[in-house]
């Protein structure tokens, strides 16, 4: 090719560099054209103008707020006039009287402060008003016959009011009072999650840690540690215990998958290797039984098999099981094809039968490539198993998709968020210090 | 206990059983490791078979039942099923082009991050941590989290599921890519350095065309991963095909031959990909020509 190029005159050589440089530029900028118009095209196929209209600003509001403070509502109910100060409108962390907070006043009327100054009072015959330092107080009634009833004309209305005869909503900085026909609530908003340690009941409550560790014992039946440890992880709104047996499961999973996998694919793997296998249509069979476990994705493996063992760990495991399976014995034929055939026939040569053949000779060259593929697939079959779980219905997967759905326990999905990347950046981590000893050979 | 705790003083006299205390030492640790690990796996099996519904001797009979009716009802509807095929394949075409955008996102994501967390190449050296942080943590979220916050705020549809996939490649495909610059050649870098070319200028001509034969090869293998991955977020309510299946599902005996239409139209999808993707990889890393 050279020499015949090198005999041409050189304006041809020249005329043909040339030709093919404007070749490669004009392949160059094909690319950039193709994946434009692919991105025009997925533009109008994902109907992203139309997203516009569809996203939800004030969800995301929520969801934000939600993730790192929570608000406590004053509820009156307009029919008996019975007012409760409950965490969240939750019943169970409602407060006892005597443990209400100090921002609510009980007497003839209710007083609540609100921050920055603000205030409601709960007065007589359902009325309720607010006290806006700037704006004045906003006095309104609920009354069985005429509804919701306000002091101002619907003209004068600032934009953080939205009122009609059915529903009164003032929303400020400071806090936020509805009211209904049958219901008057106040919130306030405070940093943090509520009640994460202990719950209302819980003698424990709103105590330093230096006070149950030290201090005085708090429950005459229990020692301070021993009570604390159980209040807390019997919390009833968080649920610790719940949470851990599910994060539990969710690393079983994983463990019970990638390793069971690892384990039926390595006698496979030796079936499906050229060097071990001389018979085509053997290693054939081999072969495709991995492709069609690949094939058939986790998604319809964990269908088909949560119809056979119902929901729980033990499906997600075997769901990942038979994924892994495909995808280790392709693995680990392609390494076993690359053993060294020398120290077998070493090996061989001391009269080894061929079992310790496998034990001796082949085994120690590949087991720190195979080990380091499942340590590689159990970090990230930790993610997998979340996922699994949210469509079988086990670990922690089940517990973040329905406080997602229920659309209301952001703080719990943010708390179950950060275990779950907490847990997957400590496999990963794990995963990496096992791998790096592997590969470095210490012993083996 | 003793001899084997002390092989130090090794009796130059006798090297035998030095060596034998040796290799029985180091059998008992690796033996001690594998029992800890048979403990470990036949609890953990016996918990995972206590906490599930069904237990795991009595559901391998079961196995069989629910594929084999679904064959049943789609072979009884077997002369519909090129017209399922083909109602089915809008869908399919939205989880392919909800893995394919996210896959191409995740790739520039990826490469960027992964040039500025790589020591040698990376333009501010100070932030490499804090880069590669950011790609744990991308990594780290499960698709499945990010994509059902998602939805809430933005609606149900295939953007959300391509967001959470892109974010997760970018962080995979980053933390892959940083790994093959490192093995890439800082000559030419410095060459181009040494006449006035700037970061940007220095990573396309010096870098990029050393590294991206393996940035494609492992960009298609994640196209691949990407493609199961938004079938699976389909089936928890971002669109496409995983959608369709849930629906044929939840509608149980007498949908069974959607379900076998969509089960067969995802297998066949997922092998082809995977058929063309090692061809085209096999390509890449041996080179036909084509490298840059």
């Amino acid at each position: 090719m050279t020499d015949a190029t090198a005999d041409a005159p050189i304006d041809r050589r020249r005329a043909e560099a040339v030709a093919r440089i404007g070749a490669r530029r004009r392949f160059a900028l094909a690319i950039p054209a193709a994946i434009l118009a692919y991105l025009v095209y997925v533009f109008f196929a994902f109907d992203i103008p139309g997203l516009a209209e569809r996203v939800r600003l004030d969800n995301a509001a929520t969801l934000v707020a939600d993730s790192y403070s929570h608000k406590v509502h004053v509820t009156r109910d307009n029919r008996s006039g019975e007012v409760t100060v409950a965490k969240e409108g939750e019943r169970r962390a409602t407060y006892p009287q005597e443990l209400e907070p100090d921002w609510v006043a009980r007497g003839d009327t209710v007083r609540v402060e609100l921050e920055d100054g603000h205030a409601v009072i709960l007065g007589a015959e359902n009325t309720a008003t607010y006290l806006h330092p700037e704006f004045g107080p906003i006095e309104a009634q609920a009354s069985r016959a005429g509804g919701v009833q306000i002091d101002i004309a619907e003209a004068d209305l600032p934009d953080w009011i939205s009122y009609s005869s059915s529903r009164l909503d003032i929303r400020t900085d400071a806090g936020r009072l509805t009211m209904t026909r049958s219901r008057t609530e106040v919130h306030r908003y405070f940093f943090g999650w509520e009640l994460f340690w202990f719950t209302l009941d819980s003698p424990y409550y709103n105590r330093s840690l230096t006070e149950i560790a030290f201090g005085e014992q708090l429950d005459p039946a229990r020692p301070n540690l021993v009570g604390a440890w159980q209040d807390f992880w019997n919390n009833g709104i968080w649920r610790h215990g719940d949470v851990a047996w599910a994060m539990a499961e969710t690393i079983l999973m994983a463990f019970l998958g990638t390793f069971g996998a690892a384990m039926v694919a390595l006698p496979l793997a030796f079936i499906a290797a050229k060097n071990f296998t001389p018979l085509r249509l053997v290693r054939g069979v081999a072969r495709r039984v991995f492709d069609f476990l690949r094939g058939v994705d986790a998604l319809i493996w964990t269908i088909v098999l949560s119809r056979a063992f119902g929901p729980g760990p033990l499906t997600g495991a075997l769901a990942i099981l038979f994924t892994d399976t495909g995808s280790f014995g392709k693995i680990f034929s392609e390494a076993l094809e690359n053993v060294d055939g020398k120290q077998i026939e070493g090996v061989a040569s001391t009269g080894a039968r061929p079992v310790q053949r496998y034990r001796f000779g082949v085994l120690p060259q590949v087991m720190p490539v195979l080990l380091s593929q499942v340590l590689y697939f159990f970090e990230s079959n930790t993610r997998s198993a979340t996922v699994i779980g949210a469509i079988t219905g086990g670990g922690i997967g089940l517990l973040i998709t329905q406080a997602i759905i229920t659309q209301k326990d952001w703080e719990e999905v943010t708390y179950y968020i950060i275990l779950i990347v907490v847990t997957v950046m400590l496999m990963d981590w794990l995963s990496g210090v096992l791998r790096r000893r592997l590969i470095k050979g210490d012993g083996g | 206990m003793a001899d084997l705790a002390a092989p130090a003083q090794l009796s130059p006299d006798d090297p035998r059983s030095a060596y034998m205390a040796l290799v029985r030492r180091r059998r008992m640790y690796s033996g001690l490791t594998l029992l800890i690990f048979a403990v470990l796996f036949v609890g953990g099996f016996m918990v995972a078979d206590a906490r599930n519904a069904g237990g795991f001797w009595d559901g391998w009979h079961n196995m069989l039942d629910f594929p084999a009716d679904v064959a049943e009802e789609a072979w009884a509807q077997r002369a519909e099923m090129p017209s399922l095929l083909w109602r089915y394949l809008p869908a399919l075409i939205e989880t392919l082009n909800i893995a394919a955008l996210a896959t191409l996102i995740g790739f520039f994501g990826g490469m960027a991050l992964s040039l500025v967390s790589t020591r040698g190449l990376a333009p501010w050296p100070r932030l490499i941590p804090v880069f590669r942080r950011i790609m744990d943590i991308l990594r780290a979220f499960p698709e499945i989290v990010v994509a059902l916050v998602l939805i809430f705020m933005l609606g149900s549809g295939p953007v959300p599921a391509m967001i959470a996939i892109a974010l997760h490649t970018a962080g995979a495909l980053g933390k892959l890519y940083s790994e093959v610059n490192e093995n890439a050649d800082l000559k030419p870098v410095e060459g181009l350095h040494s006449v006035g070319a700037r970061w940007g200028q220095r990573m396309a001509f010096g870098v990029i065309p050393q590294v991206a034969p393996n940035y494609l090869s492992y960009g298609l293998l994640r196209f691949e991963i990407n493609i199961r991955a938004s079938a699976i977020l389909g089936f928890v309510g971002a669109g496409g095909i995983g959608y369709e299946l849930r629906n044929s599902m939840t509608f149980g005996q007498g949908k069974f031959d959607e379900a076998a239409a969509i089960f067969l139209l995802l297998f066949l999808t997922i092998v082809a990909v995977d058929q063309l993707s090692s061809v085209w990889r096999n390509r890449l890393t041996y080179g036909t020509g084509v490298a840059g």
